[in-house]
């Protein structure tokens, strides 16, 4: 095994266990309470003012590549958009998907396609309900500034990779006077967010959407053993911040295997 | 078939990067690394997709006169002139380089510098106390700000004290929290991807 990784793989290992046994036990009806997250509890809310101003919804899966490092955030960012896209076709809203990665544009598409599909509204499905902009940090930033002030968005769920482009994206919503939810894990972006958006998911609130959108069993059970591992690893914060203080390095140089 | 083949391949390929991450196995190796050449071609084409879109959204527009139809003249000529010149001169090339030191940098520079104004406004709001927490936020932030503007040093020196203080332990402790929660998050999301569980990513609940 390479060295280095060694702790890691077990606790992926042991990551992996909980969320699978979670999922099992999900599967048999014992499903887990979830606390409201008012960012996308608000989701709703955003597309019925949407529809009542006769405006379109305005979404943005961040700007990460499919394949890249940061693809979770986009994969979860879709799995919101499938819900946002579900929405504005039972309810005939406009929608505008703002693209910046190549490799998030085709399966963007089908994600929306595959909602008005399910909604029983293919025909009101436009392929240009998706539109790739650029995969320039600034200037894909100007092209959403553009198209939100063009067309007046009355709500922009922003969620997903973001770099400095968040905040231009969070007060180009505000200026627009649309209802803003925001959601990274990017501890550089979520400050902005925070301050300029009306709702924020912040971190793994994120990668909750899924199952609390869809309430999915088996989504919801692995929310239960991703709460396992977390309150693992604060144990191991708390121990090895008390290890370290006594001047024990067992711990760390456990990490470090 | 058209959804299970994906998600087969999704989990074949996602275990052999994984098991590649861990283990030295050379074989394994030369599998990520075609498998990684494959991804950049199949992104090539997925650059294609996207341009090729763009040119009908912005051609359309035109066509029909619709919106700031001028701008997207500028737009597609824009991006033509960088495809022809990138593909048959080269990205080294005078014209192309040009295109890119003298339009796209500055362009990129002045938009970037938009957000100095973005900020002002965006605190301006944030900072207004409704409610304990934004106290608490207008709070930290003032008493930030002092700490790290040189003024706040002349005005009492112990303001970048309380900042670093501010800093190194509520706001570090804070991220690390959300840095646990996201990492683990990732993790649960790659394992419901992996095994197929997870499907709304094509557009599936």
């Amino acid at each position: 095994m390479t060295a280095g990784r060694i702790f890691t793989f077990w606790f992926l290992i042991f990551t992996f266990a909980a969320v699978y046994y979670f999922m099992e036990r999900a599967k048999k009806g014992n499903l887990p309470g979830v606390r409201p997250i008012a960012g996308l509890a608000a989701l709703d809310e955003a597309v019925g003012r949407a529809t009542e101003l006769g405006r379109p919804v305005f979404f943005v899966p961040g700007r990460a590549e499919i394949n890249s490092a940061d693809a979770a955030q986009t994969l979860a960012a879709l799995e919101i958009l499938s819900h946002v896209a579900e929405k504005t076709a039972a309810y005939d809203t406009g929608l505008i998907t703002a693209v910046a990665a190549p490799n998030t544009y085709p399966v963007a598409q089908e994600v929306v396609r595959e909602s008005y599909l399910k909604v029983g509204k293919p025909d009101a499905y436009d392929p240009d309900m998706v539109q790739f902009y650029s995969s320039e940090q600034f200037a894909f930033g100007s092209a959403c500034l553009g198209v939100m002030m063009r067309e007046k968005v009355a709500a922009a769920v922003m969620v997903g990779f973001f770099q400095a482009e968040s905040l231009l994206l969070a007060e180009g919503a505000n200026q627009a006077g649309a209802i803003s939810i925001s959601g990274c894990t990017r501890l550089y972006q979520i400050p902005f967010f925070v301050v300029a958006c009306d709702y924020t998911l912040i971190g793994e609130e994120l990668f909750a959407g899924g199952a609390y959108l869809t309430k999915n069993p088996i989504k919801l059970g692995s929310m239960q053993g991703q709460d396992l591992a977390k309150l693992v690893s604060v144990l191991f914060v708390a121990l090895g911040a008390i290890l370290e203080t006594f001047g024990n390095h067992s711990l760390t140089q456990l990490f470090k295997k | 078939m058209k959804r299970e083949l994906p998600l087969g391949i999704t989990a074949v390929v996602g275990f052999l990067f994984l098991v590649q991450y861990f283990f030295k196995i050379a074989i394994l190796k030369s599998m990520t690394d075609e498998l990684t050449d494959w991804g950049t071609i199949v992104s090539a084409f997925a650059a294609l997709l996207a341009a090729a879109g763009l040119y009908k959204i912005h051609l359309e527009k035109i066509a029909r006169r619709k919106g700031p139809w001028e701008m997207s003249i500028v737009l597609v000529l824009v991006m033509t002139a960088f495809i022809i010149f990138g593909v048959f001169l080269g990205q080294k090339s005078a014209p192309y380089l040009f295109l890119s030191n003298q339009v796209l940098v500055p362009l990129s520079a002045a938009i970037f510098s938009l957000l100095i104004f973005y900020i002002g406004s965006a605190a301006f709001r944030a900072f207004r106390l409704r409610n304990l927490e934004a106290g608490l936020l207008l709070g930290s932030g003032f008493l930030v700000m002092l700490g790290r503007a040189p003024i706040g040093e002349v005005v009492w020196k112990k303001f970048p004290v309380i900042a670093d203080w501010l800093m190194k332990w509520p706001n570090l402790a804070g991220n690390r929290g959300v840095l646990i929660g996201a990492s683990i998050g990732s993790i649960a999301i790659g394992l419901r991807i992996l095994v197929g569980i997870d499907r709304g990513h094509l557009g599936q609940d």
